[in-house]
């Protein structure tokens, strides 16, 4: 319910102390409500296909393009300081690594939060400033659950799969130049690639995928659900949408291989 | 007051407010509001921007909360429902947006299915699309089904948001500004609207206007409002017929000039 509680006067320690903190707690209060409706029956089984939909097929021309050019140009830059040792063969497992323990999660994290993160954040900031949430609730639909719930699952189960297709395509980039350059097979291309990945490091990118898109649809759907100020809410919504996800995934990252590597 | 078939049984209040009492930081917008609806009455709430007439309904369909105050709604207390009772309860209130409120990127047929849908999931796509055309029929737009919201007009709008929540047949209709921005008329039949969906689907009603012909055409009392009380609350004659300044300089702004 989207109230209103006008009783707050004075700021207990100081006003933008105050908004931070508070701004923490309804957050977290977000997330509780997020997870208690998510496990409550019936799933929006329609409108989360509809979101699975707009997330990952929608997103696959952007994920194939920069996982292609991800792959050359990543190839194209370690080829001289490995042939420098002699080493050229070592190129497919090292692009291998590099794409999946990093450059893929990274990647596939990145463009959804800008492209699918941006547009979560000003679609329910501008149906929140146009009263259609109010709508909603007054029709007795409850809108978290039909809006907030799907979008968020969506993005958490749709990013690890554009990782892992993104990884695929970035390797595949990497085969081209390969080939163009030593006349690689495909076949020994993967070979060699996929030798030197552990089920550490699918483990790994697994989770940071997972973690990011979480990420990107809590803080999208958290910015359009309590957008104010008319159109400009829905302009800042988008904007803090795709800031904050960034921001937040660069945090996760370090945190989850500092984690992963103790593990190692 | 359009004449019509209904009758206003005041033994029964469906929507009672005692000590309605609401702020928004320093700004007093409620201060002390009681109101009664009857069952089958239609009441409008009249006075100037920002005096508290909006407020006042997103309290009663539990969008907002008081400060202090009880607000009872079909013999339950808003403020004290639980959320799913609280959506159960908005089953039998519908609530008419000032600014429609349609969903931009569904076609109208769409629109009004969506609550019906999402309400009635044991109902088939047939019984949806026949409830769809009657409502349809009944606010008098039938050829609108297949547009998007922005391609209707302004009144075509408010009445496509008045099927919306008739299509869930509530027993109180609360209208915010239903006549606002538009043309006299338009407005004409928007009024015309609202009384047959009382005579029709036997609601009681709150509409929310500073048109005082609005309230006059709709009205079976109107109770003017000013600084987040009422001042005055009868039949449109009696409200009227006072000198006092505020009524008096709203009537003569409506009618006189």
């Amino acid at each position: 319910m989207s109230s209103t509680n006008g009783k707050s006067d004075k700021p207990i320690i100081n006003g933008k102390i105050d908004r931070f903190f508070l701004n923490f707690y309804n957050i977290f209060d977000f997330i509780r409500r997020l997870v208690r409706e998510a496990v409550r029956p019936p799933i929006e089984w329609g409108e989360f296909i509809r979101q699975c939909y707009q997330v990952g097929y929608k997103s696959l021309a952007l994920v194939t393009v920069t996982g292609f050019i991800t792959g050359v140009v990543f190839t194209e830059q370690s080829r001289p300081t490995l042939s420098e040792f002699g080493v050229t063969a070592w190129l497919p497992s090292l692009v291998a690594i590099a794409v999946v323990r990093a450059l893929a999660p990274l990647i596939a994290a990145l463009i959804c939060a800008g492209k699918v993160g941006s547009s979560i954040g000003a679609e329910l900031a501008s149906m929140k400033v146009t009263e259609q949430i109010d709508a909603m609730e007054v029709s007795a639909i409850n809108p978290f659950r039909y809006l907030v719930v799907t979008r968020v699952i969506a993005m958490t189960v749709c990013l690890p799969i554009l990782m892992f297709y993104n990884a695929l395509i970035g390797c595949m980039g990497s085969y081209f130049d390969v080939h163009a350059h030593e006349q690689t097979s495909l076949v020994a291309f993967f070979d060699n690639a996929f030798a030197q990945i552990t089920f550490l490091d699918y483990t790994t990118a697994l989770t940071k995928s997972i973690v990011y898109g979480f990420t990107i649809g809590v803080v999208s759907c958290y910015q359009g659900f309590n957008a104010t100020q008319g159109t400009l809410g829905v302009g800042k919504a988008a904007n803090i949408s795709v800031v904050v996800s960034m921001f937040l995934i660069f945090i996760e990252e370090v945190i989850i291989v500092h984690i992963f590597n103790s593990i190692r | 007051m359009a004449e019509g078939t209904h009758y206003i049984d005041k033994n029964e209040e469906v929507i009672k407010i005692r000590g309605l009492y609401k702020s928004f930081g320093d700004k007093h917008v409620l201060r002390g509001v009681d109101l009664d609806l009857f069952k089958g009455e239609n009441l409008a709430v009249l006075g100037r921007s920002g005096t508290g007439k909006s407020v006042l309904i997103k309290i009663i369909i539990g969008l907002l909360q008081p400060d202090a105050g009880s607000v009872i709604v079909l013999g339950e207390d808003v403020n004290q429902l639980s959320y799913p009772a609280l959506r159960a309860l908005r089953l039998k209130v519908g609530f008419s947006f000032q600014s429609s409120a349609l969903y931009d990127s569904m076609t109208v047929g769409e629109n009004l299915a969506f609550p019906l849908r999402r309400n009635n999931r044991s109902m088939t796509k047939s019984q949806i699309s026949k409830t769809v055309n009657t409502v349809l029929e009944a606010i008098g737009l039938p050829e609108t089904i297949n547009q998007l919201p922005a391609e209707l007009s302004g009144g075509q709008k408010k009445r496509i948001g008045i099927g919306r929540t008739l299509i869930l047949r509530p027993e109180i209709m609360l209208y915010d500004e239903p006549t606002s921005g538009l043309d006299p008329i338009t407005s004409t039949e928007l009024n015309n609207l609202i009384v047959n969906v009382r005579e029709r689907f036997n609601t009681s009603s709150i509409v929310i206007t500073h048109d005082l012909t609005c309230a006059k055409a709709v009205a079976d009392r109107v109770a003017v409002m000013e600084e987040g009380k009422f001042l005055k609350i009868g039949t449109f004659d009696e409200v009227f017929s006072t000198q006092e300044g505020l009524i008096k300089s709203f009537y003569d702004y409506n009618f006189t000039q």
